[in-house]
């Protein structure tokens, strides 16, 4: 099991790759769980919404921007929905709220299955070239994965430190009733940030479609991964889930080359259960109350 | 103690009438029920954990997965015959209970949620890992290595239906039992106290920790039996039944029948299965009605069909 500096570069770019999916996806879960304090079990599958709605856009049109654009707001309008007739009326109450996602998860992932099939598709790059390095060559565009994905952080942390809604969202995340108390609609905010992190989670699917295929069940390994980083990141801490993902991208990444995929996602995920036992707040976290 | 009287006689009511309903059922249904009644016994060993002790697990499949292979693996590897086989499985889930439970029980609410999904989850891994012993997603199949079932001079394969139907009988009969007396039980008196709030509980002095981590035993013991009986009984030991959907399926099953009503896992994990049946003609989705089960439940009817009935009729339903 030597490593040698070919090796270790192929490693850092594919952690540099999953870890910014995987950033854009646990962000989304984080904010759903530090605004509303649901866990929404519900989440990978918006990811895979923004997957297959990416390869139905591209295909119709041939135009990969055009499904950047739409998978998004499909994924956000089926949030939206979710919000208003399921989460709303059980007043976001933890347990039930938890049950309600398992079983947003079943009807999408299985009513996906039923129009879309269970095929796996592939939807071509929209741009292709290789990078060369001394020891192998490198797909472009998955480093334009990690640039596009960057910007959408960059765009999610303007919004929630820099704008009136993000505002509102961090007021409602510390303190519910005061926040309501001084005039912020939290029911709306409430379905915003639900929307967002549908928004989000969609938007890391479209970029990795190109590079993973299109399945109605890849929502699960999302999901997974996104719990594990928001655990390691601290439950419902934005920073502490940037710094995690890209963390447990570069570890997936180096473990994988050097050992087995599966051995090295047991290991993490017995590790990850146990962080979330022995320390609530993650390894970055701040107190969250 | 007329209330007490009035249980008596519709769980011996209910038992006598699943023992009769194998002379009536044609062949299909005759199976279906045997198999409801094992996986019965499964959820009722979910609900001593979420129904008296107000602890909501993801992560059942691995005790019902421990009984499984407990017993799957000592038939194959090691020659036992069911009856010891079936020892191990019990044992099996009991000390992954032990185990597990003594770590996660460090949370509550949400987090005990997660932690348990993450167990199962590694648990669920392993088996595909040690694919060469435990033949991964394939699973590995016992008929041929299981000594047929002897019982006073009458011999017969586990697979015969007389067998099967009257196993599955007995092992959900005994779980009810269990569960009906432990929560007549002072322990389980404390357990339902714990269920109610917890905090006060351990006011009163009581370790609340400790009865936590024994209601979980019972729980995995009782899971760990239905898988063991499982096994026997469908000669199949697979990695399906680790999966996230066999911790999902206990949670639907209880909420669907009734949290916290002894008869409810019988009712819900009735009715549930027969409904993925017939979805199954019609839809390759047919997951659908689990989805759709969960929401509506969890929206419209919280209490589950034997909570209804006890809210509305029968309030010493235990």
């Amino acid at each position: 099991m030597s490593l040698d500096l070919g090796q270790l570069v192929l490693a850092l770019l594919e952690g540099l790759t999953s870890g910014s999916i995987i950033a854009l996806t646990a962000l989304g879960l984080s904010l759903v769980f530090g605004v509303m304090r649901i866990v929404n079990v519900a989440h990978g599958e918006f990811y895979m919404i923004g997957a297959v709605t990416a390869w139905y856009v591209s295909t119709a049109t041939g135009s990969f921007p055009a499904a950047l654009l739409v998978a998004p707001l499909v994924a956000g309008g089926v949030a939206l929905a979710a919000e208003r007739l399921v989460l709303r009326p059980l007043e976001y109450k933890p347990e039930a709220t938890i049950v309600a996602t398992i079983g947003m998860l079943y009807i999408i992932q299985q009513a996906v299955l039923s129009i879309y099939g269970p095929e796996a598709r592939a939807v071509v790059a929209p741009v292709a070239f290789t990078i060369e390095f001394p020891w192998f060559g490198y797909s472009g565009y998955k480093l334009v994965v990690a640039g596009l994905a960057a910007l959408l952080l960059l765009a999610t942390w303007l919004l929630i430190t820099k704008t009136t809604l993000g505002l509102y969202m961090r007021a409602t995340q510390q303190d519910r009733e005061i926040a309501q108390t001084f005039g912020v609609p939290v029911h709306r905010i409430y379905a915003a940030s639900f929307a967002l992190g549908a928004v989000l989670a969609a938007g890391a699917g479209v970029l990795i479609v190109p590079v993973q295929q299109a399945h109605y069940l890849m929502g699960l390994d999302a999901l997974l991964l996104s719990f594990m980083v928001v655990i390691v990141g601290g439950l419902g801490s934005l920073k502490g889930t940037v710094v995690a993902a890209f963390l447990i991208g570069l570890i997936d990444g180096l473990v994988s080359v050097l050992f087995s995929p599966p051995l090295a996602r047991i290991v993490a995920s017995l590790l990850v259960a146990l962080v979330l036992v022995f320390r609530t707040r993650g390894l970055f976290g701040e107190q969250t109350a | 103690m007329t209330h007490a009287r009035h249980a008596a006689i519709v769980h011996l009511g209910v038992a006598a009438g699943l023992f009769l309903l194998q002379f009536v059922l044609p062949p299909f249904h005759h199976g279906m029920v045997a198999r409801v009644m094992v996986l019965a016994a499964f959820a009722i060993g979910y609900n001593i954990l979420l129904g008296y002790t107000g602890l909501m697990s993801l992560g059942h499949a691995m005790f019902f997965a421990a009984g499984m292979y407990g017993t799957g693996l000592t038939v194959y590897y090691l020659g036992f015959g069911a009856g010891e086989a079936f020892l191990a499985g019990v044992l099996a889930g009991v000390v992954l209970a032990a185990i597990v439970g003594a770590i996660t029980l460090r949370t509550s609410g949400v987090s005990f949620l997660i932690v348990t999904m993450m167990f199962a989850q590694v648990f669920f891994l392993s088996i595909l890992y040690f694919n060469r012993v435990t033949g991964g997603d394939q699973g590995f199949n016992l008929s041929g290595r299981l000594a047929p079932f002897a019982l006073a001079g009458f011999v017969a394969p586990f697979s015969h239906p007389a067998v099967k139907y009257n196993l599955a009988f007995t092992i959900f009969v005994a779980c009810l039992a269990a569960n009906l007396w432990l929560i007549r039980s002072p322990v389980g008196r404390v357990l339902i106290a714990i269920r109610e709030n917890d905090d006060r509980t351990r006011m009163l002095g009581y370790d609340t920790f400790r009865y936590k981590w024994f209601s979980l035993v019972i729980s995995g013991a009782l899971s760990g039996a239905a898988g063991s009986m499982y096994t026997l009984l469908f000669s199949y030991v697979g990695a399906t039944f680790a999966s996230i959907l066999y911790s999902i399926y206990p949670l639907l099953w209880t909420l669907l029948g009734g949290v916290g009503t002894a008869l409810g896992p019988l009712v819900g994990t009735g009715a549930m299965t027969y409904l993925i049946d017939k979805t199954s003609e019609y839809t390759p989705g047919y997951l659908i009605v689990v989805g759709l089960a969960l929401v509506l439940i969890i929206l419209k009817f919280p209490t589950g069909i034997m909570g209804g009935v006890r809210s509305r009729w029968w309030k010493w339903l235990p």
